[in-house]
């Protein structure tokens, strides 16, 4: 059978589903693959082994997932989830009942980091070893052909053993990575799955036919008995795993073992460890003894029930020395656990083998062959190191091993190749389409591995490919590329592409000129690598190729044709006729215009690809463009730039903040200039309404307002009005748009309401090309920042027109270009943002605000802003109580400390520090003036010794009102944090609930939350969301003391901004509904603001705000501030494909889902009419 | 007894007065009240090539933005079945339609590529329609366009179409060729069985209060058919050519005035817009009562009476007669 070209994530789904009945699912990355598919296929209708198709329901968290979980298992059904990091850390509870009840199960994760200084999506084994007293036996994979192997061998095991187990494998290098594997046959799970096991597991079930019950509470006389009653089914285990092993290598002629040891039979050192490190061990290993030494590597494959005699047996006796590397960090114990165990085993087994423990690979963190080659060294030592680290440059603790970077270990024959691609280019498709051909056609063994910036707009993507005639153990990424190309020719003028090439390797560049200019306009270094490396030089303009074509901006296809074309990999006729078929099987479905355009870029491509005449000196004058803008402070130019430049994994340990802790505004000194089109305003024109400084999603739109004389020394082209108020005469109103920051959404054109009278269609902002603007805009950003800034307390906060007068500090943030989310973080952070805390939860809203290199929630020119955390996915709303009740906690401190030193701060000061109101912005900027005043008086007190003054010094602060923001996403609010948020809503307290509604979980790539409206499809709702989405509004106005508004920017930015400061202002918990047009609702998001305007008019998103405090003035509470909808809901849904897609693919149900929408929407709207109706609450 | 029958492309109908296709003919709904309305053929609304590649290029676009870019969402969308929407919805319609109403149902089509014309038309036969209208618009706004290429093109696609379908072929273009007579008798030579005249140009408005562009189509008015009613007149057995007639048709007064000029049928969409489907039925009454108190006993007899191979003196559809309008303009 020929290989199948999936990850492992596909991988060992498509065996987990093919074996269960039952798979209850929550997104987490990296395993989320795993549910989709699940979820695809069952409503698809596939089958499983046993003819019936698998249910597959989404929980609202992990927890409910495992709880779903150890209920079908209770009921019979053969069931399953797949999860990953906290998700696994949730499910603990259950895991125990599981494990205590002898069930019959397999979890599968695609194992990653723990959320701790920091939150990580990639990939090691903290999450699986937090799961290791749980009773799950645990069975770990290191490649992709073992994600679908160990999947089926895993049940085979739980079946017969009654233990449960986790199977995992390494998050990214496994899960993510593409490679061939050997498929299983229905009729190799069904030779192997034995039926009477799986009726004896029905047998074990609940069954009022034959009652019992399972789960009592004990009491000190016999619990302890019970739980080692289950011992003799664990010391069973590994047999079963053993034999379950050998079943499927008879079957399958792939062998696997307990413990796999390969190296020399006498080795004296050896490396024991697990997961897909070893197999870059193995590489090590053959390597290191075909050059005359004698080493091994162990590779534990059942780790739990870990098997001491086994583990023994595949140890060579000839061991002395065993370095154990764990993929994980237990701070505080004797050993990291895997090099425990081995020390216990060694222990027990008599064995005079000394051990060494050592820790690798933390987040994903690259394990190459050097790095092995530095353990096997260090075991040579005389007295190596009882602990260390391999990776990284621990000069902290001095733990860290020396690496021989230039250790290779590679087989000749791999071809490797690395390309530099946007997210947007379709390189990383094309990539994954080249592993096909090359793995499923042309029978080559192939790896794809791809890694991926942090931003959501304008990323950069790192394709590492290698194809050979023999199985590829590289588990790492290409050192020496072969093929190096660049597909976007910014970055060869700001990174370093050229270091991974190697010496007489090909260069490929996409570059918009001719082969002479293209090496004139390279920085001198990498002229210099490309001499040095004595690299062939390719050059294509493939942007104009694929234009001409019919593609823009899909350069993807002709890249690759140039790849094949120059590369080798295959013969050049064969290649493009296999290009075309791929072509054919990607596009297809998407008409056969789009094949025929693919097939016309194919065809036009190698005959524009030019050889560059590399010349032997460089010239010129350039150089690699700085990654960060001068004048930056030196941790941002030191730590964050090494980051930028893609050399973080170069920094050492004492470059780091010890407890996660970083400094705010550095978003701000990274220029991504990411769009070739920017905003530039046309003063004349303007109105200077502020809409466009509003709604910008980056906050790159300014507004400031200066005398004429302070513009004397503008620049040229500075630009600036006649501030449109009357008794200001010489003041000049100036809107600065930070070019270099600029997404091009063009959301601010679109909300632009003056219109350029002498040319229809432009506006008073538009865009323009932002390579000839760049250097001039440059200089006027630099000049605005010399301006004074707007005094807080002289801006109207009630109107958009006042607001953008105010300092946004959440700015330049890596959200996707049109984000619906950010419009309204910008927004608070310049009404609160000097005074606010924020509790964020995990998502959308946590990446693009906290996700290194660079982060967006900024300062003002007086160095205040937003203090922002976050904590976890499921606990926000919590989090944030906690917030605000330190702070009141410190209040009343603050208070009580201000009485007792009455005297000495004076009364009318004491007095007023506490009682003072704080309701306008002008009352807030006074008391800031009282804190100020009260600082100086305290500070000779406490320098001579008062303990009040120094303890109310500590507190001080709070008497300026901190604003407590609990933000996050519908994921959050409606799902996972559901519980919290409602407790947290009932709690009273003064908290500020923001909810970026998009609808999905975006930031996991758009799966269903309770959110999602009937109708839409999304990932776990593929066949239509079958029920309507939860009105969290109403629930919320239920409590009765909830300030509740339901928001839509776009729609109507006045609504927003007065519900905004009325939630802020309510002494109790304040619940703000936001709606965010979102990349997974499939539109232009240039658009979104009509779309806003659709979702109100429609009645979809009714505009609403229910204030408690009316009820004081008598007054009904529920305002209902949309008009009667003028819309037809279908007008709204046709324009976007999550509901576009039902009608494509089953006409019949979007026809009863959309009529199902509408009649749902009309109650709705009675129903707040009634509220709105009712004239006192 | 008054014979109001007529052929049309070959088809027999009842009488002259057909639905031309128009919103009401995109629902089975509309084509049901139609028939019950009195058309005696219904064209259904056009299928446009161009808007199913759009939409299936706006599919494309939204299900791949932002896909393979971030580790954490390397996709948006569950990847369900995508087949490419083509004209099967369509296609569907026009079987559904010809087993709803008795009537003649005549499909209309808009091409945008040379393929996709063929390729529509042919599945638009295999569907069933009884005959087909090509709609043919094309807006050369590019000044390097002849005119020639334009006609070329015309041509070109009819022919193409004419060897890949049997049923009927009708062609609905603009009044914007030079020689229209010319481009006729070269639609007959490349196999049309008819010729519609004309279908509206698109004419954009400008929005006053918003100062934009406004794509809007008005509805026509009984004042536009003289351009129509001139070329029905002048082409009626010139070509070998079924002549449809459509624009400007409120009243029976302008279904006479084009019968008497040419025509084969006559086509309208405004009056049905406005007074709805029944309105069919006023205007067959209307012609009946009309062709009654002439005497006219058929529609045979009254066809072409007064196009311009007919008229005694011809020069009223010549230069002769503008100059003598003008002349008359005091």
């Amino acid at each position: 059978m020929s290989p199948l070209i999936v990850d492992g994530n596909e991988a060992c789904v498509g065996v987990a589903y093919r074996l269960n009945e039952v798979c209850a699912i929550f997104p987490i990355t990296p395993s989320s693959t795993m549910a989709e598919l699940a979820d695809e296929w069952s409503s698809q209708g596939r089958a499983n082994i046993w003819g019936s198709v698998p249910q597959v329901i989404e929980m609202q968290s992990e927890g409910g997932a495992a709880g779903t979980l150890h209920g079908a298992l209770q009921a019979g059904a053969l069931a399953t989830t797949f999860t990953a990091s906290q998700g696994l850390l949730l499910m603990i509870p259950n895991m125990y009942k599981i494990a205590g009840e002898l069930t019959s199960a397999v979890i599968h994760v695609a194992a990653r980091s723990i959320a701790s200084h920091a939150l990580s999506i990639f990939g090691d084994h903290q999450d699986v070893m937090a799961v290791r007293p749980t009773g799950f036996a645990m069975l770990a994979s290191g490649t992709v052909q073992e994600a679908q192997d160990l999947a089926v061998i895993a049940q085979m095991a739980t079946l017969e053993s009654r233990v449960p187990f986790v199977h995992f494998f390494d998050g990214f290098r496994t899960s993510h990575e593409l490679g061939g594997v050997q498929p299983l046959s229905d009729d190799d799970l069904r030779a192997l799955i034995d039926d009477r096991l799986v009726h004896a597991h029905r047998d074990r079930a609940l069954n009022p036919d034959r009652p019992f019950i399972r789960g009592t509470a004990q009491n000190p006389d016999v619990y302890f008995q019970g739980r080692e009653a289950s011992n003799p089914f664990y010391a069973r285990t590994p047999g079963i795993v053993n034999d379950a092993m050998v079943r499927f290598g008879e079957r399958t002629g792939r062998h696997y073992h307990l413990f796999e040891y390969h190296g020399a039979p006498d080795a004296e050192r050896v490396v024991v460890l697990m997961g897909s490190g070893a197999t870059t061990a193995c590489e090590v290993v053959d390597a290191l003894n075909a050059a005359g030494e004698t080493v091994g590597v162990l590779q534990v494959r059942l780790y739990r029930p870990f098997d001491v005699e086994a583990f023994l047996r595949a140890l060579p006796l000839s061991a002395r020395m065993v370095a154990v590397l764990d993929r994980t960090k237990e701070p505080g114990a004797a050993a990291d656990p895997l090099h425990l165990d081995v020390m216990a085993a060694l222990a027990e087994g008599g064995r005079d083998t000394r051990t060494v423990g050592g820790r690798y690979g933390l987040s994903s963190k690259e394990f190459t062959p050097g790095m092995v080659k530095a353990v096997f060294d260090e075991l040579s030592r005389e007295r190596p190191r009882r602990r260390f680290v391999v990776g990284i440059d621990d000069d902290v603790g001095g733990t860290s091993l020396a690496v021989d970077a230039s250790f290779r270990t590679e087989a000749p024959d791999v071809f490797r190749a690395v390309f530099y691609g946007l997210g947007a280019d379709g390189t990383v498709g094309a990539n994954k389409n080249t592993c096909k051909i090359l793995g499923e056609d042309a029978d080559l063994h192939v790896q794809g591995y791809f890694v991926y910036d942090s931003k959501k707009s304008g990323s950069r993507t790192v394709s590492h490919l290698r194809f050979g005639r023999t199985p590829i153990r590289s588990a790492y990424l290409v050192q020496d590329a072969q093929f190096v190309a660049c597909h976007q020719f910014g970055f060869v003028q700001s990174i370093d592409v050229l270091g991974v090439a190697a010496p007489g390797g090909t260069f490929l560049l996409n570059s918009p000129y001719p082969p002479d200019e293209t090496w004139a306009r390279l920085p001198v270094v990498v002229q210099e690598t490309i001499i040095a490396k004595r690299l062939k030089c390719w050059v294509i303009d493939a942007t104009t190729v694929a234009r001409e074509a019919g593609i823009p901006g899909r350069t993807n296809t002709v890249l690759q044709t140039c790849f094949f074309g120059i590369s080798g990999v295959l013969p050049r006729e064969e290649a493009l006729e296999r290009i075309k078929a791929a072509i054919a099987k990607t596009y297809g479905a998407k008409g056969t215009d789009v094949v025929q355009r693919n097939y016309a870029a194919v065809d036009a491509t190698l005959a524009r690809l030019q050889q560059v005449q590399v010349p032997e000196r460089a010239s010129g004058s350039r150089r690699l463009l700085p990654v960060v803008a001068a004048g930056a402070p030196a941790f941002v130019e030191t730590v964050i730039a090494a980051m930028l430049a893609g050399k973080g994994d170069d920094l050492p340990v004492s470059a780091f903040p010890v407890d996660g802790t970083y400094p705010s505004a550095t978003s701000r000194w990274e220029k991504r200039n990411i769009s070739d089109f920017v905003a530039v305003w046309e003063p004349d024109t303007c109105i200077q309404c502020g809409n466009c400084a509003v709604v910008c999603p980056h906050a790159v739109i300014r507004v400031g307002i200066a005398d004429a004389a302070d513009l004397a020394a503008a620049p040229d082209g500075f630009r600036s009005a006649p501030i449109d108020e009357r008794g200001y005469p010489t003041t000049r109103y100036t809107l600065q748009v930070y070019a270099e920051d600029c997404t091009g959404c063009a959301l601010c054109v679109e909300a632009c309401p003056a219109k350029d009278r002498a040319v229809s269609g432009r506006k008073a902002i538009n865009l323009a090309p932002r390579q000839p603007l760049i250097d001039d805009a440059r200089k006027h950003v630099a000049f605005f920042e010399t301006l004074p800034v707007i005094e807080r307390g002289h801006v109207d906060f009630s109107t958009v027109r006042g607001a953008q007068f105010l300092e946004p500090t959440f700015e330049f943030s890596g959200a996707c270009a049109g984000c619906g989310e950010t419009p309204y973080l910008s927004l608070l952070s310049r009404l609160f943002g000097d005074r606010m805390l924020v509790a964020n939860a995990t998502g959308c809203s946590s990446i693009y605000g906290g996700n290194l290199p660079t982060t967006p929630w900024a300062t003002n020119a007086e160095g205040r802003g937003p203090a922002w955390s976050n904590s976890l996915f499921e606990d926000n709303a919590e989090f944030g109580l906690g917030m605000r009740l330190a702070a009141d906690s410190q209040r009343a401190q603050a208070e009580r400390l201000a009485g007792s030193l009455r005297q000495a701060l004076g009364e009318d000061l004491a007095d007023a520090l506490v009682a003072a109101p704080q309701r306008e912005e002008r009352e807030i900027r006074a008391q800031r003036v009282r804190v100020a005043t009260a600082r100086r008086l305290l500070q000779p007190l406490a320098a001579s010794g008062s303990p009040d003054a120094e303890h109310l010094l500590a507190v001080l602060d709070h008497f300026v009102r901190r604003s407590v923001w609990i933000v996050g996403g519908d994921g959050w609010a409606y799902d996972i944090g559901s519980g919290g948020l409602d407790h947290v809503l009932a709690s009273g307290r003064n908290v500020n609930v923001l909810v970026l509604d998009t609808e999905v979980y975006s930031n996991t790539g758009g799966q269903a939350s309770k959110a999602t409206p009937l109708a839409a499809v999304a990932k776990f709702a593929a066949s239509g969301k079958q029920t309507e989405k939860k009105d969290l509004a109403l629930q919320a106005i239920s409590y009765g003391n909830v300030y509740v508004a339901r928001v839509a920017l776009g729609a109507n930015p006045q609504q927003t901004l007065l519900a905004l400061r009325e939630a802020e202002a309510y002494d109790g918990p304040s619940l703000v509904l936001a709606y965010s047009p979102c990349i997974a609702h499939g539109y232009d998001l240039r658009l979104g603001l009509d779309q806003a305007y659709r979702a109100v008019h429609s009645g979809y998103w009714p505009l609403m705000r229910y204030n408690p405090a009316l009820r004081d003035h008598a007054a009904n509470p529920f305002t209902l501030d949309s008009p009667r909808p003028t819309v037809a809901f279908r007008d709204y849904a046709d324009e976007e494909l999550r509901f576009r897609l039902l009608t494509r693919t089953n006409p019949a149900e979007a026809e009863r889902l959309f009529a199902q929408a509408e009649a749902g929407i009309a109650r709705r709207w009675r129903h707040y009419e009634d509220l709105a109706a009712l004239e006192t609450a | 007894m008054t014979d109001l029958s007529t052929t049309y492309l070959g088809l027999s109908l009842a009488h002259p007065i057909v639905a031309s296709a128009s919103p009401l003919g995109k629902s089975l709904d509309g084509v049901r009240s139609l028939e019950d309305g009195g058309a005696a053929a219904v064209v259904l609304a056009s299928v446009f090539e161009e808007q199913i590649l759009m939409d299936n290029a706006s599919f494309a676009r939204y299900l791949d933005a932002g896909t393979q870019s971030v580790a954490e969402s390397l996709s948006y969308f569950p990847s369900v079945d995508t087949t490419p929407a083509g004209p099967e919805e369509y296609l569907r319609f026009i079987g559904d339609a010809r087993t709803a109403v008795h009537v003649p149902v005549i499909a209309s089509l808009n091409g945008s590529t040379d393929a996709g014309w063929v390729d529509y038309a042919s599945q638009i036969e295999r569907a069933g329609a009884s005959a087909l209208e090509l709609n043919i618009f094309h807006l050369p706004v590019d000044p390097t366009e002849t005119g020639r290429s334009v006609e070329e093109r015309a041509v070109r696609t009819v022919e193409a179409i004419r060897r890949t379908i049997r049923i009927p072929l009708a062609v609905k273009v603009g009044p914007y060729f030079s020689a229209m007579g010319e481009m006729a008798a070269r639609f007959a030579a490349a196999g049309a069985d008819g010729l519609v005249l004309f279908n509206r140009f698109y004419q954009p408005d400008f929005d006053l209060d918003k100062l934009e562009v406004e794509p809007s189509l008005a509805l026509s008015s009984p004042t536009e058919i003289r351009l129509p009613l001139f070329w029905i007149a002048a082409l009626r057995g010139r070509v070998g050519l079924s002549l449809g007639a459509t624009t400007g048709v409120a009243t029976f007064r302008e279904v006479v005035k084009y019968l008497l000029a040419g025509a084969d049928v006559v086509m309208t969409t405004a009056a049905l817009l406005r007074h709805g489907p029944g309105h069919l039925a006023v205007l067959r009454d209307g012609l009946r009562t009309w062709m009654e108190e002439r005497a006219y006993a058929s529609v045979a007899e009254l066809r072409g009476a007064m196009s311009r191979a007919n008229v005694a003196d011809p020069s009223a559809f010549d230069r002769a007669n503008y100059v003598r309008i003008l002349n008359s303009w005091r």
